[in-house]
């Protein structure tokens, strides 16, 4: 056989061996331990801003929790008395691939519950098939409230409150702080999630301050990067509040770009997810921005002994303070703990069924990291919590990010009452808010 | 290859995969059926290979399948999964013979360019739509397989599974036909000079216009698979991302036999889902990495090794 030969065959076979060895291993797990998969955008965009401080959250977890460390009333060692084991799986790659590697998980991997989920599609497309093969799934992150709003699920949770309550709150937040507000734009990535922002924000602004007026939205398409245009044209005609649910990459460079130009002068500055830049931005954050963080996370979090600890414990550990995509993850681990904790008190002491572990978590209310979670929404499996805006400040002397001018709003003020469907709501002038 | 052994690996085919159907693990039946539906793709992607034509827009026919399984039962009372499979095939069949009258008056890059156009033209048409669910898709209803609807989930799969075993066996057996008759061979002659084959009294414009229509019809049926296995669309399945997969799994696969696409599919899938599991932070990178292995040492594809296997001949590519 010549030397090309060789090297055809070995490159080929190097590249099925993987696949071979782990269908033999995969099968192979212990019965005490809790297997759960842990999915988010570990590559790609997503994973600067989001995908990696909530994996980071999660190591964090999966540790504290074995150990029995996290604070009480959580200080008990595992999640039902069992060692929690993650797996961690690449978000990336579209909802096809969600989907195979859902299944693959479950059905392959032997995994128990799954924690995961950044993007809308990607819950859109998993709840279903998670429903399917009754695998007890918390969705972490993603905003969409069309999951439990079209559907109803027995195994699908969502411990963090969805994308409606963005919107309304930072609505709020204008007519509380700036109620004279006249005018007001938004620009917003041209997809599902910068188009269903900008809408609930509209509706709501309709709803609280009838009196203003919306500018032609600006839709730039996802990951353009350069604004130059969008800022020359905010700059002749600025509105006087602005409204963006930019990201990552995009929202750094919007900010950076349009703060070169001194746009934030000229107008109030509204970023919903404004908080997930603040520690990679640091002092090129403007001071005066408002930011929201979706709930009371990071620098808008109460001060507990959860969330001190969270902060403190991530950030000799990674070096940074934790963004809100760690505070999702954390407190999604902490709800997979009270589920199977209830589960295992339920069935004592065996491995409970999934029944008894999405019976321990529905309609259940708890304390996280900065806030409370109500599992009130979806007939149990959809959380609702606070929510808060401030204005940023840098405070030079300690070299941190502050922030001033805080407003928490109460979880029923900003969230639809239970069997409302969320736009109705906020079209209906969010009739039941209790605030 | 000998004629022979190819027509006895298609007459075999579909009682092998159907018998595979049988004993795959549970988690291999999803694997399976996107496979199936991802290499109806490029089966379609293969005969436009031949002719010298690479599409980077099939997203396009694969996603109006999708988006019309997806649509359908939201207006008319169809349920069933083969039916569905059929209409979608021939919808992506009539937007191919309509966007075939200006792709096929071009080549080479030109042609490669526009069919990217036409599918991102989609792209921007769907996320524009917010009754669709913009990029966030939405779910597809249940179907039901000759007027039975399966109790267990895992049951559902493997009806599916048969489906789009069946609908590929049969869109392999035709496109062999086809290869083997006088249009289907005039592929590499249209491929080699286009002149000679008009002197020769056919028109090559006519011949490709058909090949599009093929392939479209074929991409359609495979995206109505996928978004039946999946019970999600979105507007992904549109994107040029996916366009590049199926030219990826195109030259992964060889274009070699009708056979190649479909092994290749699955080579495909099975080496994504391990490359994600081992390496979740650079998978990418491993799928790369064997894409250039494959173009460096098997310039045929995958199917080039079965054959050298079968005939000893240390010859890349197949002379049909």
């Amino acid at each position: 056989m010549s030397i090309k030969n060789l090297l055809r065959g070995t490159s080929v076979a190097a590249c099925l061996v993987a696949g071979a060895m782990t269908a033999i291993s995969g099968a192979a797990q212990a019965q005490e331990k809790l297997k759960v998969g842990v999915v988010g955008f570990y590559t790609g965009a997503a994973a600067g801003p989001f995908g990696i401080p909530a994996r980071n959250a999660a190591e964090l977890m999966v540790e504290a929790i074995n150990a029995g460390n996290v604070p009480a009333p959580y200080n008990t060692k595992g999640a039902g008395g069992m060692e929690i084991e993650a797996v961690y799986i690449d978000e990336s790659g579209g909802t096809t691939k969600q989907v195979t590697e859902y299944r693959n998980m479950v059905q392959r991997q032997g995994v128990d519950a799954v924690i995961g989920y950044i993007s809308s599609g990607s819950c859109l497309a998993v709840a279903p098939v998670a429903e399917e093969l009754k695998t007890f799934t918390i969705l972490f992150d993603c905003g969409t409230p069309r999951i439990f709003e079209d559907a109803d699920y027995q195994y699908v949770f969502r411990t963090s409150a969805h994308a409606t309550m963005d919107s309304v709150g930072a609505a709020r937040y204008i007519a509380t702080k700036f109620g004279d507000t006249k005018t007001y734009q938004g620009i917003n990535q041209n997809y599902a999630w910068g188009q269903d922002s900008w809408r609930d924000f509209d509706l709501a602004m309709q709803s609280v301050l009838p009196g203003s007026e919306a500018a032609e939205p600006l839709w730039p398409k996802i990951f353009q990067g350069q604004y130059g245009a969008e800022i020359s044209r905010l700059s002749v005609s600025p509105p006087e509040v602005l409204h963006t649910s930019f990201w990552g990459g995009d929202l750094e460079s919007f900010i950076l770009q349009s703060s070169a130009r001194s746009l934030h002068k000229r107008t109030k500055m509204l970023l919903t997810t404004g908080e997930s830049v603040t520690q990679r931005l640091g002092r090129k954050l403007p001071d005066g921005v408002i930011i929201g963080a979706r709930g009371p996370y990071g620098i808008l979090a109460k001060e507990t002994e959860l969330s001190k600890w969270l902060s403190q414990t991530f950030a000799d550990r990674f070096g940074t303070k934790p963004t809100f995509p760690s505070y999702h993850m954390a407190q999604a681990f902490i709800a997979m703990k009270i589920a199977y904790d209830n589960a295992a008190a339920a069935s004592g002491g065996s491995k409970p069924s999934v029944d008894d572990v999405a019976a321990g978590l529905r309609h259940k209310t708890f304390e996280a990291f900065g806030t409370t979670i109500d599992m009130k929404l979806g007939k149990g499996q959809q959380a609702i919590t606070p929510t808060a805006y401030g204005i940023a400040k840098w405070d030079s002397d300690t070299g941190e990010q502050t922030i001033t001018d805080v407003v928490t709003y109460p979880a029923e003020c900003v969230n639809p009452p239970a069997g409302v469907n969320s736009v109705d709501w906020i079209k209906g002038g969010m009739q039941g808010a209790k605030c | 290859m000998s004629p022979a052994f190819r027509s006895n690996l298609l007459q075999i085919g579909l009682p092998v995969i159907l018998a595979l159907g049988l004993f795959m693990p549970d988690w291999a039946i999803f694997l399976g059926i996107i496979s199936l539906a991802k290499g109806l793709v490029v089966l379609g992607l293969m005969l436009l290979w031949r002719t010298g034509l690479v599409s980077f827009g099939q997203g396009l026919f694969y996603g109006a399948g999708a988006y019309m399984v997806g649509i359908l039962p939201q207006y008319l009372p169809i349920t069933d999964a083969l039916l569905l499979v059929l209409i979608s095939a021939v919808a992506a069949g009539f937007l191919a013979f309509a966007l075939g009258f200006l792709l096929r008056r071009y080549r080479e890059i030109f042609f490669a360019m526009l069919c990217l156009a036409f599918s991102m033209i989609f792209f921007g048409i769907l996320v524009k739509s917010e009754s669709l669910g913009s990029t966030d898709g939405f779910n597809v209803v249940e179907t039901s397989y000759l007027g039975f609807v399966p109790e267990e989930p895992i049951v559902m799969q493997r009806m599916l599974y048969i489906t789009a075993a069946v609908v590929a066996w049969f869109a392999c057996l035709f496109v062999n036909r086809y290869l083997g008759s006088t249009m289907g061979r005039l592929s590499r002659a249209i491929k080699d000079n286009e002149l000679r084959v008009e002197y020769l009294g056919f028109s090559a414009k006519r011949a490709v216009h058909f090949k599009i229509v093929i392939a479209g019809t074929m991409a359609g049926a495979g995206g109505a698979l996928a978004a039946i296995a999946i019970g999600h669309v979105d507007p992904e399945m549109v994107w040029w991302i996916q366009s590049g997969e199926f030219v990826f799994v195109t030259i992964l696969s060889g274009v070699g036999n009708v056979i190649a696409p479909l092994l290749g599919s699955v080579v495909f899938e099975i080496l994504r889902t391990f490359a994600i599991e081992y390496a979740p932070q650079a998978w990418q990178f491993v799928v790369g990495g064997c894409l250039l292995a494959v173009i460096m040492f098997l310039p045929g594809g995958l199917w080039s090794l079965i054959e050298r296997s079968k005939e000893g001949k240390d010859d890349g590519n197949s002379s049909r």
